[in-house]
Order: C-alpha cells, then sequence, then structure tokens
C-alpha cells in the first residue's frame, strides 16, 4: 500500500522522467559509440572502447570541411534571418497597412509547406535564373526558411511589450535611436535571441532543402547521409556529441547566470 | 511657488480629432506656474489626450501649446522641458530602480548621475530599493519610482495620468498626500489626470472638470463644489438634489421660484441660468446643507428658509452621519446627509417631515440641461485611454 500512494504522490515526476529518458537516449547512444571501436566500416555493433576518434576528429577525409561550411552558413543564415525578421515582426506589430493581415497569414506558409515540395521549387527558380548552384544559393534558402520561425518568436515579444515603455523613453529626452537601443531592443531580446537560435538549429541540420539546392558543396549533413551509404566513421559521433556538449553548455551557462543575477535581486 | 510665468501652460484653441469623433473640442486653459492642476472627467471626457498633447505624444488637430514663452506644438516629447508618470507607470522592466530614475539624466549626456539619483529616491523614501528590478517592488512603491523618474528631470511642468489609479483605496489616499508633498516641496507645476473627484479635489489648487472633450467648469475645489455651472458638474462633484422649477417673481437680490406648489428663493448672484418671469431653472441644494425636521415641529422652523415638505423613505446610519432619502412632491428622491449630533427618534422610515435650508446655500442651473448629467454610474473599467 504505501508503495502505492508514493507510486500516486511521484507519478508525474516519474512520468517526466521517463519522458526526459526517451528525448535523450539517441543522445546517449551517440556519445556511446563515438568511443567505439568498430570492426568494419560501419559504426552500428559495440566493439571495444577507444578514443581514437576524439583524438583526431578530423582524420575523416572531406567531413571538417563540410562541418566548417555547414557551420559558416548557419551563422550567416542566423544572422540574415534575425535581422530580416525582427524587423518585419515590428512592422506587423507596429504599423497598420494595407496587406498587414495577408503579410500575416503569408509568413507562416513555409512553415506549414512540405520542405521536399519547397527544395523542388526553390531548385527551379534558381536553374531559371541561371544561378550557380553552391554556398550561396544553400545561404538563401536558409535564410529563407528560417525567416517564418524568426518572425513568429519575436512577433509573441513584441505584441506582449507595452508601448508606453517607448512613449516613456520618449518623455524621458531619448530620441528615436536612443528609444530603439535602450529600450526597445533590450526588452524585445529574448524574442530575437530565441528566434536566432533556432534559425542557427535549423539551418545546421537541414538536408532536403540543402541536398536539392546545394550544387557540388556539401554540408555536413550532406556528409552524413552520404557516408552512411559507404561506412559510417566514428568521427560522426564525436562531432555530434560535441555539438550536444556546446549545447548543453550554453544552456547550464544561462542558467547560472540567471540564477546569479535573481540572488543579486533578492 | 514663484509669481514668474515662464512655467505657465498656455493652451489656445487646442483641440483632437480622430476621424470623424471628436476627442477634444477647441480648448483654451492656462496652468499657472507652480500649482496643482487637476483635469477632471469620467473616462473618455478627453482629458487624457489633452494631457498627451501637453507631453507632445499626441499631434494636436489645431491650435498651440505654450510652456513658457516657448511655442512646443511642433516638438517631439523628447525635446519638450516636460515629463510624464504614466498611468500604470510603465516602468523599465530590464533595468533597475536606479538606473529607471537615472534614464532621463543619462540621455541628456549628463555623466555623473549616482548623487542626484540617491537624493531623488530618498525623496520617494526609496533608497533602499535602487538595485531592485521594478516587477519587485510593491503597486505604490513602483507609483513612487514613476514620480522620482520624472520629477528628477526638474521639468518645468509635471504631467500625472490616473497616477494612483492602480492603487488600492488606502494607499490611493496615502499617494495622495504624498504627491501633495512633493509637489509643495519640490514647487514644480503639476498637471493631475483623474476620474477620482475626491482625489481631484484632495490635491488640486485649481480643477478643470471636463465631459465630453470640453471643459465645463474651472475652479478651486470649493467653488466648483459651492456654485456649480451646470448639472454635469453639480452631479460628478459630489451629489446634488436637482429640483425644476418655474421664475416666480424677483425681489432684491433675490428670485423667488415656484416648486411643487411651495416657493423657493434663490439668489439670483448663485444663478447661472437666464431667469426671464415664466421660465424655467433648476434649483439645486447639497445633502449635507439641508436640515430635518419632523412635521410635527414645522412650527419651530425659522422664517426665512427654503422648504419642502416630503416623507422619509429610506435611511442610513453610516457613524458620522445618517444619509436619507427623502420622498417628495418636487423630487422623487431627495438626498440629505445629517450629522449624527442629537439624533431624533422619529426620523424614520415613513414619517413625514419637512426638509429646510438657507436660500444661501442654494444654486440655479440652466434648465435646459440633461438633470442627470454626470451622475456616477458604475464606473467602467479603467485603463480604457480616457
Amino acid at each position: 500500500m504505501a508503495f502505492v500512494r508514493w507510486l500516486k504522490r511521484h507519478l508525474v515526476v516519474i512520468a517526466g522522467l521517463l519522458t526526459l529518458g526517451y528525448l535523450l537516449l539517441p543522445n546517449v547512444i551517440v556519445t556511446v559509440f563515438s568511443f567505439n571501436k568498430p570492426k568494419g566500416r560501419f559504426n552500428y555493433e559495440w566493439q571495444q572502447f577507444s578514443t581514437d576518434a576524439w583524438r583526431d576528429p578530423c582524420g575523416v577525409a572531406d567531413m571538417c570541411g563540410s562541418l566548417s561550411i555547414s557551420l559558416q552558413i548557419a551563422v550567416w543564415a542566423t544572422i540574415g534571418a534575425t535581422v530580416l525578421g525582427t524587423m518585419i515582426a515590428f512592422a506587423l506589430v507596429r504599423y497598420r497597412f494595407r496587406a498587414r493581415g495577408a503579410v500575416n497569414s503569408l509568413i507562416f506558409l513555409p512553415m506549414a509547406m512540405p520542405e521536399v515540395v519547397m527544395a523542388a521549387s526553390l531548385l527551379t527558380l534558381f536553374l531559371n535564373m541561371g544561378a550557380q548552384l553552391g554556398f550561396w544559393t544553400i545561404l538563401i534558402a536558409h535564410i529563407m526558411f528560417c525567416l517564418s520561425f524568426v518572425v513568429t518568436a519575436v512577433k509573441a515579444r513584441v505584441m506582449s511589450m507595452d508601448p508606453r515603455l517607448e512613449q516613456a523613453a520618449q518623455d524621458l529626452y531619448a530620441g528615436p535611436a536612443q528609444t530603439f537601443l535602450r529600450v526597445t531592443l533590450p526588452i524585445a531580446a529574448p524574442g530575437i535571441a530565441a528566434g536566432a537560435l533556432l534559425a542557427f538549429a535549423l539551418s545546421f541540420d537541414d538536408f532536403i532543402i540543402t541536398n536539392f539546392n546545394a550544387g557540388s558543396t556539401v554540408t555536413f549533413p550532406m556528409f552524413v547521409w552520404g557516408s552512411a551509404q559507404r561506412g559510417t566513421p566514428v568521427q560522426i559521433n564525436v562531432i555530434g556529441t560535441a555539438m550536444f556538449l556546446v549545447a548543453v553548455l550554453f544552456v547550464l551557462a544561462g542558467m547560472v547566470i540567471g540564477n546569479r543575477r535573481n540572488k543579486q535581486k533578492a | 511657488m514663484t509669481n514668474d510665468s515662464s512655467g505657465d501652460v498656455r493652451l489656445s484653441g487646442i483641440s483632437k480629432t480622430y476621424g470623424a469623433f471628436t476627442a477634444v473640442h477647441p480648448l483654451d486653459l492656462t496652468v499657472p506656474q507652480g500649482s496643482f492642476f487637476a483635469l477632471l472627467g469620467a473616462s473618455g471626457c478627453g482629458k487624457t489626450t489633452t494631457l498627451r498633447m501637453i507631453a507632445g505624444l499626441e499631434e494636436p488637430s489645431s491650435g498651440t501649446v505654450f510652456l513658457g514663452d516657448q511655442e512646443v506644438t511642433n516638438l517631439p516629447p523628447y525635446k519638450r522641458p516636460v515629463n510624464t508618470v504614466f498611468q500604470s507607470y510603465a516602468l523599465f522592466p530590464h533595468l533597475d530602480i536606479f538606473e529607471n530614475v537615472a534614464f532621463g539624466l543619462r540621455r541628456r549626456g549628463i555623466k555623473s548621475v549616482k548623487k542626484q539619483v540617491e537624493d531623488m529616491l530618498e525623496l520617494v523614501q526609496l533608497g533602499e530599493q535602487a538595485r531592485k528590478k521594478p516587477h519587485q517592488l510593491s503597486g505604490g512603491q513602483q507609483q513612487r519610482v514613476a514620480v522620482a523618474r520624472a520629477l528628477i528631470n526638474h521639468p518645468k511642468v509635471l504631467l500625472l495620468d490616473e497616477p494612483l489609479g492602480a492603487l488600492d483605496l488606502k494607499l490611493r489616499r496615502q499617494m495622495q498626500l504624498e504627491l501633495k508633498r512633493i509637489q509643495t516641496e519640490v514647487g514644480i507645476t503639476f498637471i493631475h489626470v483623474t476620474h477620482d473627484q475626491e482625489e481631484a479635489m484632495t490635491m488640486a489648487d485649481t480643477v478643470a472638470v471636463m465631459n465630453a472633450g470640453r471643459v465645463e467648469q474651472l475652479g478651486s475645489p470649493a467653488d466648483l463644489y459651492e456654485n456649480p455651472n451646470t448639472t454635469f458638474v453639480a452631479n460628478f462633484l459630489g451629489t446634488s438634489n436637482l429640483i425644476e422649477a418655474a421664475v416666480d417673481s424677483k425681489s432684491g437680490d433675490d428670485i423667488v421660484l415656484q416648486a411643487g406648489g411651495g416657493k423657493l428663493v434663490l439668489p439670483q448672484a448663485r444663478c447661472s441660468a437666464p431667469t426671464a418671469t415664466g421660465g424655467k431653472v433648476l434649483v439645486g441644494i447639497r445633502p449635507e446643507k439641508i436640515s430635518l425636521t419632523h412635521a410635527d415641529d414645522a412650527g419651530e422652523i425659522p422664517e426665512g428658509r427654503n422648504r419642502i415638505t416630503g416623507k422619509i423613505a429610506d435611511s442610513s446610519f453610516i457613524g458620522v452621519s445618517t444619509q436619507y432619502v427623502i420622498d417628495s412632491a418636487v423630487c422623487p428622491e431627495f438626498e440629505v446627509y445629517s450629522q449624527n449630533i442629537d439624533r431624533d427618534a422619529r426620523l424614520t422610515p415613513g414619517a413625514d417631515v419637512v426638509l429646510h435650508w438657507s436660500p444661501a446655500h442654494t444654486f440655479g442651473l440652466d434648465a435646459a440641461q440633461d438633470i442627470d448629467a454626470g451622475v456616477e454610474t458604475v464606473e467602467p473599467e479603467e485603463g480604457v485611454a480616457a
């Protein structure tokens, strides 16, 4: 009976932990297998512990090159989509213009459209314009599909902002530029940061649209896909684990800073 | 208070229209330097719009705004020497209290702000809270930060937009006195927008009562209360009993009126309406000016007082006074507030009574107005732009 009561009391926690396990299990597998020493070309069965791949992460031909291309594209796509998306979000919330309603719904369309369809139509577009497929076409495509997500994230934040705060800033001798830099931007920052992170993640691991529009350029997801057919080097797991760790570090740093601030306040 | 006029606020012919809707009809108003001025009215009467036009947050459709000798009609808010305490305060949530208060100084390029900010926080008794964020303070504290943030800039005029609206009653009373103290201490002109007539009367030297985009009457609180010029002012500031009466004759400085078979006397000087014989006027009397005597003692009432007979419909004892509702031929719900000095046990519902008062307390209004204008109904949710 005592056990049943204990179970009842902790049911939500248990369910939460199980779901978390379900979410994280794949990451655990990736990490464990980054220490594997496979016999053949495929890294699907556990053989023995080794740190070979960690000591030589770029030991596989072309892999680090593709990683660098992916990172570059992700950074530029994030910057481009965040700047444009933030401006669109402000325009949609703050200004009343004729096509506002239409823009508001059209901005969601790229999110709803199947990615394959968009990939194919982008390719058609680029080919018809005579564009050289490669880094730039990938970047243009990425900025495009990241935009909707940035707009959505920033818009939510801007909508909850009290316009009186900006009026108060103006009332306190801040000109338009000062008002934007000192009040509007800092208050909208969490929304903009969320949009930027989303854009980075989406761009970095995009495969379908990239694969259609890459020409001879190979991004990291394309490299993984390509190598999966011929054999999977352990280094892929090393990169995957490293990315995961970097993300975890970011989250932890954010939490520590947040906690410290809260303590200072109290 | 100083006598130079460099801090006067002068509005001339200022108006604001939104499409077909006129929020503020052309308005002339002068607020003298150093005064505590209140714009009083129900929500939607144009008082906030007027305030925002002085701040520069709203562009007038016509007219000019002068601060002292300087015309500021076309200046953006950040170039006007006025500061605003916003409704719900609009404190910057990402800055601490110190930085909120320092904001205006920093924007004007003043480097050493520490001393000034600390002094200002002392003035509003928030020295301890300098490093907290706005959301960690109570409503009353946030309100004081908003005042400090505006006052630190030594504006020519401080504009207050329903600054106490979000506070509970007790705190509001406290802050009314606090604001009045600060205003006396710094001597800056305060223009205070409120829908609360008691608040306006407690704090302001001069009150402008606004209704439907117009100033109905302007004057000192006592003047407005004792001599209302319109039914709106009579009903909106406190309670008034209004009786429809016909002009019977004139005797010296008094007008004799006919109402429900009886005669009432009204001093000519206290009547804002035209008084041709046979014409109609509304006779007003405040509930606390009326004495109540049981019908059996009617003979003891001195001569020369205005009198009306009626029956007590309802009475409620509220400590300092008893409030009666009297049913009479001339007015179905006559309100009488009687001080609880010597309570007459016979004055219970159903008793026949005589109401009487000094003619000098009577006022006369134009009968062509809505007799119920300004009667307080259930206050709509505040926060809707007034």
